[in-house]
């Protein structure tokens, strides 16, 4: 079967900081995916080159065999894509419905003058409330977004990323900033919409969690791909582990 | 009503069609313009031209609303490439090269003397006064049906978080060149509809005093409120008729009103009356 996302060759440097470097990799099509990597390793701004938020200086990324390399950031969502960040970033001067809402809606939003005679907001403001239930925080839906503790504003990120109805579904760390029990809960619901045949790739560290919901492991260290596979065997890797006790330069040298 | 009056209700109602046109940009998309004088200013030059070689009034008026939004949307294209902070240097910058144009300009835009001896619309003042708070009213109803609909909830991301906007699948740059089209197109109408009432145009009435007065209707009223920024014109309008030397330091007194409102109320006169109106529910509920 044919990947849903192909990634190859992507190098990416911030001025001299070399972020990414000819990193390729795919994600099949109905699978968790986990991306981990230790701190400053690339995960974020690999997500980010995906979603067209940073521009790459090589890559060819393609969706479902359609190259998307070039597309700007909203036509990237208009074909399936949707993005978690790992720093929230919500719409402060909304409420926490009207977040979601404006994602449940973005169909509606695609030509400006089609977006002027529609009025009607309440299917949308419906079914932002059902993914805000399904994430856990139903009880703040009325609340502005301003002022919310992060663990709210973490899985609003997720509810407004579910609202686009994504084909693939990218998590930045979404269980960071939440306690054990709603970090717990909200990885079954993740796993449960993947479940449900959404694609999904998640950045995490907490590797418990990981090895619970992932089916296959792709694993960054200094901006370059240093091992996929199988979970539980790719923890058990030299590399890996090396990569994780901070001595991957040792390692590379050898 | 007498004459003066009737020219005082006139001047205000261009005004509020103005300032609504301004909103759009500023409040409902959040993009800062320090030049929207020189769009009524394209609007005025453009319906004086055009009366002038005899095109019937409604059709002049048009003709202005089109050549606004036509530069509208190049300065919005430029505006495009710029951040947040360089947009208010970009759009002074608009305003000051259109200044300078026409001041220059002697052979069809009368140089420093301006464009005189407009022809009539040919309607009697009162009629004229009709004419101008009915397109007002219009105005008023098409800013509050843009703000309930999609294009003003996409207006409301865009100007929140423009990244998230991009994120969520909103095309930022098309509902941002909407948003200086249709509020160009606005200041084109106002300009014309200036035009034909002081037949009398020179380049000083579209100068920078004028664009700092525009935005400060717009600030004053409430950024974002088409309620408050009506209340904003009429009262901006209005002060420096009744105070008279607030016309001769306008700069001055519209530079600190600004910033006062900024400072001190940043929702203008619809945030305070929408406070002012919580607190009276809150004391009749309690006992
Ligand atoms: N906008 C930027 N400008 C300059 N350098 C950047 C920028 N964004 C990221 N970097 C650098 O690129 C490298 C990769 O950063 P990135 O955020 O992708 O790492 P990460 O794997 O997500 O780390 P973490 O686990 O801490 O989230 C880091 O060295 C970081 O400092
Ligand atoms: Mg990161």
């Amino acid at each position: 079967m044919k990947p849903l996302l192909e990634v190859a060759d992507l190098t990416l440097h911030f001025g001299g900081v070399k972020a990414l470097t000819d990193v390729s990799f795919a994600v099949r099509e109905k699978e968790f995916l986990c991306l981990i990597g230790p701190n400053g390793a690339g995960k974020t701004t690999l997500l980010k080159s995906i979603l067209g938020i940073v521009q790459p200086q090589q890559a060819e990324i393609r969706l479902a065999g359609r190259s998307i390399t070039h597309l700007p950031t909203h036509r990237r969502i208009r074909l399936g894509l949707a993005l978690t960040h790992q720093i929230v970033r919500p719409f402060t001067c909304m409420t926490v419905r009207d977040n979601v809402a404006l994602a449940a809606g973005h169909q509606r939003l695609q030509r400006v003058l089609g977006a002027l005679v529609h009025l009607d907001r309440r299917s949308e403001r419906a079914k932002a409330a059902a993914f805000l239930e399904r994430v856990g925080i139903g009880d703040y839906m009325d609340h502005p977004v301003a002022g919310l503790p992060l663990g709210v504003l973490k899985r609003l990120e997720v509810a407004r990323a579910l609202a686009l109805s994504p084909r693939l579904l990218l998590l930045d760390e979404p269980l960071a900033g939440l306690n054990h029990v709603e970090a717990g809960r909200l990885a079954d619901t993740v796993a449960e919409i993947n479940q449900g045949g959404m694609t999904v790739v998640m950045i995490e560290h907490n590797l418990s969690e990981v090895l619970r919901v992932a089916q296959r492991l792709v694993v960054l260290d200094n901006g370059a791909k240093i091992a996929e596979g199988d979970p539980r065997q790719v923890l058990l890797m030299p590399t890996v582990q090396a990569a994780y006790l901070g001595e991957e330069t040792d390692i590379a040298a050898d | 009503m007498g004459i003066y009056e009737i020219s005082l209700a006139t001047v205000v109602g261009i005004n509020v069609i103005l300032a609504l046109g301004l909103n759009l940009i500023t409040g409902f998309c959040g993009q800062i313009s320090l030049g929207h004088a020189a769009f009524y200013g394209i609007g005025a030059y453009t319906t004086a031209l055009a009366a002038q070689s005899g095109v019937p009034g409604l059709v002049s008026l048009a003709a202005a609303m089109f050549a606004a939004a036509a530069i509208g949307v190049v300065v919005g294209l430029a505006s495009l490439r710029v951040r947040h902070d360089f947009l208010a240097i970009t759009t002074m910058g608009v305003g000051f090269l259109f200044l300078g144009i026409v001041r220059q300009e002697d052979r069809w835009l009368g140089g420093e003397l301006g464009i005189s001896a407009i022809p009539a619309f040919g309607l009697s003042k009162p009629g004229y006064l009709l004419f101008v708070l009915l397109l007002a009213l219009l105005t008023a109803m098409l800013s509050g049906y843009i703000n309930r609909s999609w294009m003003g909830f996409a207006f409301e991301a865009v100007a929140d978080d423009e990244d998230t906007a991009r994120v969520v699948g909103v095309d930022v740059a098309a509902y941002k060149l909407a948003a200086f089209s249709l509020g160009t197109a606005l200041a084109g109408l106002a300009g014309g509809l200036y035009a034909y009432f002081t037949r009398f145009i020179v380049p000083d009435d579209f100068g920078f005093i004028t664009s700092i007065s525009i935005l400060s209707m717009v600030a004053v009223g409430g950024i974002g409120s088409t309620t408050g920024v009506i209340l904003g014109a009429g009262l901006l309008t209005l002060m420096p008729e009744f105070f008279r030397f607030i016309s001769d330091y306008k700069l001055l007194v519209y530079g600190v009103l600004l910033f006062a409102v900024m400072r001190f109320a940043p929702e203008g006169l619809a945030g305070v009356g929408r406070s002012w109106l919580a607190r009276w529910r809150l004391g009749r509920r309690a006992p």
